[in-house]
């Protein structure tokens, strides 16, 4: 019965009872509730329309970068360098709109420049990683990080330097646009439905390269074992560096998203760790997309739910990120556990 | 400048290194036993806070100190665990905990940010305090500082001058050698792991208690300096003194960003402080390109003359990671 599909989910199960009896014991040691802690979370994300607009804003960036994510872990690469992927998808897409803002194009026209602009500057920051890996053997872990603290000094360079708001520069970021140079929102909410629909396609997409073509297959094949790949006649060096493109694509559609449809402008923040939390729900989906939809939106609801935190309870938000981890971290264990005593029995 | 001011800073730029040192330290000896912790950045947060915490209720800095190895050891033990018992990815236990401690840190922390707390005083020695420069450079630090001098002194002769030091290589670079020789390879991977995570967490008292006394949270600015110390294990090549000068090397360009901020006015201060990223990426270049194929393909191709200059420069800076890095060890 522990073996099968169905001792994998029990498996998951008590990890997920770990992880929440975890962070209820965190939080009785500062004397807080968890159940009041995890109510006001839920109603802090669920509780309204405008609320649950938040959390889809929050879903957006989060699910393009889990998207970019699967196809490197495919090929077996630990693309860390994500979140300054993220960051030079929203320079860049910065760079667009205040090239054109004076042009007289149709903000339309615009707008769809500065995106491919943004996932154009994603993957170009990406293949220097791509780069410093395979052409100087620098491990795309340490390559990538040094890369994400240079893109946030760039940004902070940007803003307090050549695109500094008139007067004074100033923490707030650049000027923002004028309305017709975002994308549409609902209502009057936050949320963009075009913004929504990218990022799905965006997943839909890399479901369908990896699990679909013959492109994700050998992607995967480099992935699973780089030298027989590599015996086997597969380019596996471009197999490497396509997947950095691919997930850099994808992180600047992420960075573009928050300019153009969040923002409408840059900021010091403008990625808000999306990066790292898309390589934690690529890991608690053990890689496989069709998990990315509910995984995604369940973590993006944590963050927004654990805004509340700080208001309601003088509790820290970074909860929702303990929580996050301590997820990620046993469901590892579970399933390390599994392989060790279960599957030899 | 001063010769005051200048002896002054470099005194400074010594201390300030003491968090990166340990953790170097503790990273190279985990990593030398074939373990790359990758926690360090959040052990370092959670140690600095965990330490803060402990040394203030209690009015007792060394317990600080101690209750940071303490956290610097558990959460070793929890990727020792994972990787050796378990056989899951070090890389992805470790960037979790990477993660998981940092917002843990800044969760708990949140009662004691920006409270005055103890702090570590200078500890001039007698007599060697008074030698011209070299005693206001080494001899009028903190004991913590003393204890990093020592603690580059001690590993460099375990790892290279010991027998226990010996069979440590020998469980990182062959492991099935080491165990045929006698060595229970999974256990010292376990010990080393511990230990090299309480030196780890020794980093963060020697900020929190010392150099940046006090919990500051998010703005603290120690968040990053654990993936720097990384990058400077492998820097050093998995060895203890080139791992130190790393660590003095990265103080050091900081402090000069600092004290060339009046003259370069026009760039933001935020800039400068980032500047040792790009240098890092280029070292790690620089030590790593030496063993990639394309290079020895070209080296393969040139004149000999030219060929013997280039290696011989390439091999001066090339480091190679212990070979079993990573890699799950079994006895069958």
């Amino acid at each position: 019965m522990l073996k099968g599909r169905l001792g994998g989910f029990l498996f998951q199960l008590i990890a997920l009872l770990f992880a929440f009896g975890f962070v209820s014991l965190i939080l009785i040691s500062v004397d807080a509730s968890p159940m009041d802690a995890y109510k006001n979370m839920f109603t802090g994300s669920f509780g309204s329309m405008r609320k649950f607009a938040e959390v889809l804003v929050a879903f957006v960036p989060l699910l393009l970068v889990t998207a970019g994510l699967l196809v490197t872990f495919s090929s077996g690469l630990w693309n860390i360098g994500v979140e300054g992927q993220v960051v030079l998808g929203a320079i860049a897409t910065t760079w667009v709109f205040r090239y054109f803002l004076e042009s007289g194009l149709h903000p339309a026209l615009v707008i769809t420049l500065a995106i491919l602009g943004g996932m154009l500057g994603g993957a170009l920051w990406a293949s220097f990683t791509g780069v410093l890996k395979v052409f100087g053997g620098v491990n795309e872990i340490f390559g990538g990080l040094g890369l994400n603290f240079v893109s946030t000094a760039l940004t902070i360079y940007l803003i307090f330097g050549p695109w500094k708001r008139p007067g004074v520069a100033s923490m707030s970021g650049t000027v923002p646009f004028p309305d017709e140079f975002s994308l549409p929102l609902l209502f009057d909410l936050r949320i963009s439905l075009w913004a929504l629909g990218i990022a799905l396609i965006g997943i839909v997409a890399v479901y369908f390269i990896l699990q679909g073509t013959y492109f994700g297959l050998r992607l995967k094949a480099v992935g699973k074992n780089f030298r027989a790949a590599y015996l086997l006649g597969i380019p596996t060096w471009q197999y490497s560096m396509y997947s950095f493109l691919i997930c850099g694509a994808l992180a600047g559609a992420a960075g573009a998203m928050q300019v153009a449809a969040v923002y409408h402008r840059l900021i010091p923040s403008i990625s808000s760790g999306y990066g790292y939390l898309g390589l934690m729900v690529a890991m608690l989906i053990n890689y496989r997309a069709v998990w990315a939809v509910p995984v995604a939106l369940f973590f993006a609801a944590l963050n927004i739910g654990s805004i509340q935190l700080p208001i309601l309870m003088k509790l820290d938000s970074s909860l929702s990120g303990v929580l996050q981890g301590a997820l990620v971290l046993f469901v590892l264990l579970a399933e390390g556990v599994r392989q060790k005593f279960v599957k030899k029995a | 400048m001063t010769q005051e001011t200048i002896l002054i800073g470099l005194a400074g730029v010594l201390a300030a290194a003491v968090p990166v040192i340990f953790a170097v330290m503790g990273e190279t000896l985990s990593e030398r036993a074939g373990v790359i912790n990758l926690s360090m950045n959040g052990t370092i947060l959670l140690s600095a806070m965990g330490g803060f915490a402990v040394a203030y209720n209690t009015d007792n800095i060394v317990l600080g100190f101690l209750s940071g190895m303490l956290i610097g050891a558990l959460v070793a033990l929890v990727v020792a665990f994972a990787s050796i018992t378990l056989k899951q990815s070090q890389v992805a236990v470790g960037f979790v905990l990477a993660l998981t401690c940092r917002d843990l840190s800044y969760f708990l922390g949140n009662p004691y940010m920006g409270v005055p707390g103890p702090r570590l005083q200078a500890l001039p020695i007698p007599f060697l305090s008074d030698i011209p420069i070299l005693g206001a450079l080494f001899f009028r630090q903190d004991a913590i500082t003393y204890i990093s001098f020592a603690a580059i002194f001690l590993a460099s002769i375990w790892i290279f001058r010991t027998r226990p030091g010996l069979m440590l290589q020998g469980i990182g670079e062959k492991p099935a050698a080491a165990f045929i020789r006698g060595a229970n390879v999974n256990l010292m991977r376990y010990v080393y792991t511990v230990i090299g995570g309480a030196l780890i967490g020794l980093a963060g008292p020697a900020y929190s208690l010392a150099i940046r006394a006090g919990w500051m949270g998010t703005i603290s600015g120690l968040d990053g300096i654990g993936w720097i110390a990384l990058s400077i294990t492998i820097f050093g090549g998995w060895n203890p003194a080139r791992a130190a000068f790393g660590a003095y090397l990265f103080a050091f360009l900081q402090w000069l960003g600092l004290v060339l901020q009046p003259v370069f006015t026009q760039v933001p201060s935020q800039v400068l402080q980032v500047a040792p990223f790009p240098l890092m990426i280029l070292t790690l270049l620089f030590v790593n390109i030496g063993n990639t194929e394309w290079v020895e393909r070209i080296l393969a191709s040139m004149p000999d003359n030219t060929r013997k200059l280039f290696s011989k420069a390439l091999r001066a800076m090339r480091v190679s990671p212990p070979a079993a890095l990573g890699v799950p060890f079994e006895s069958e």
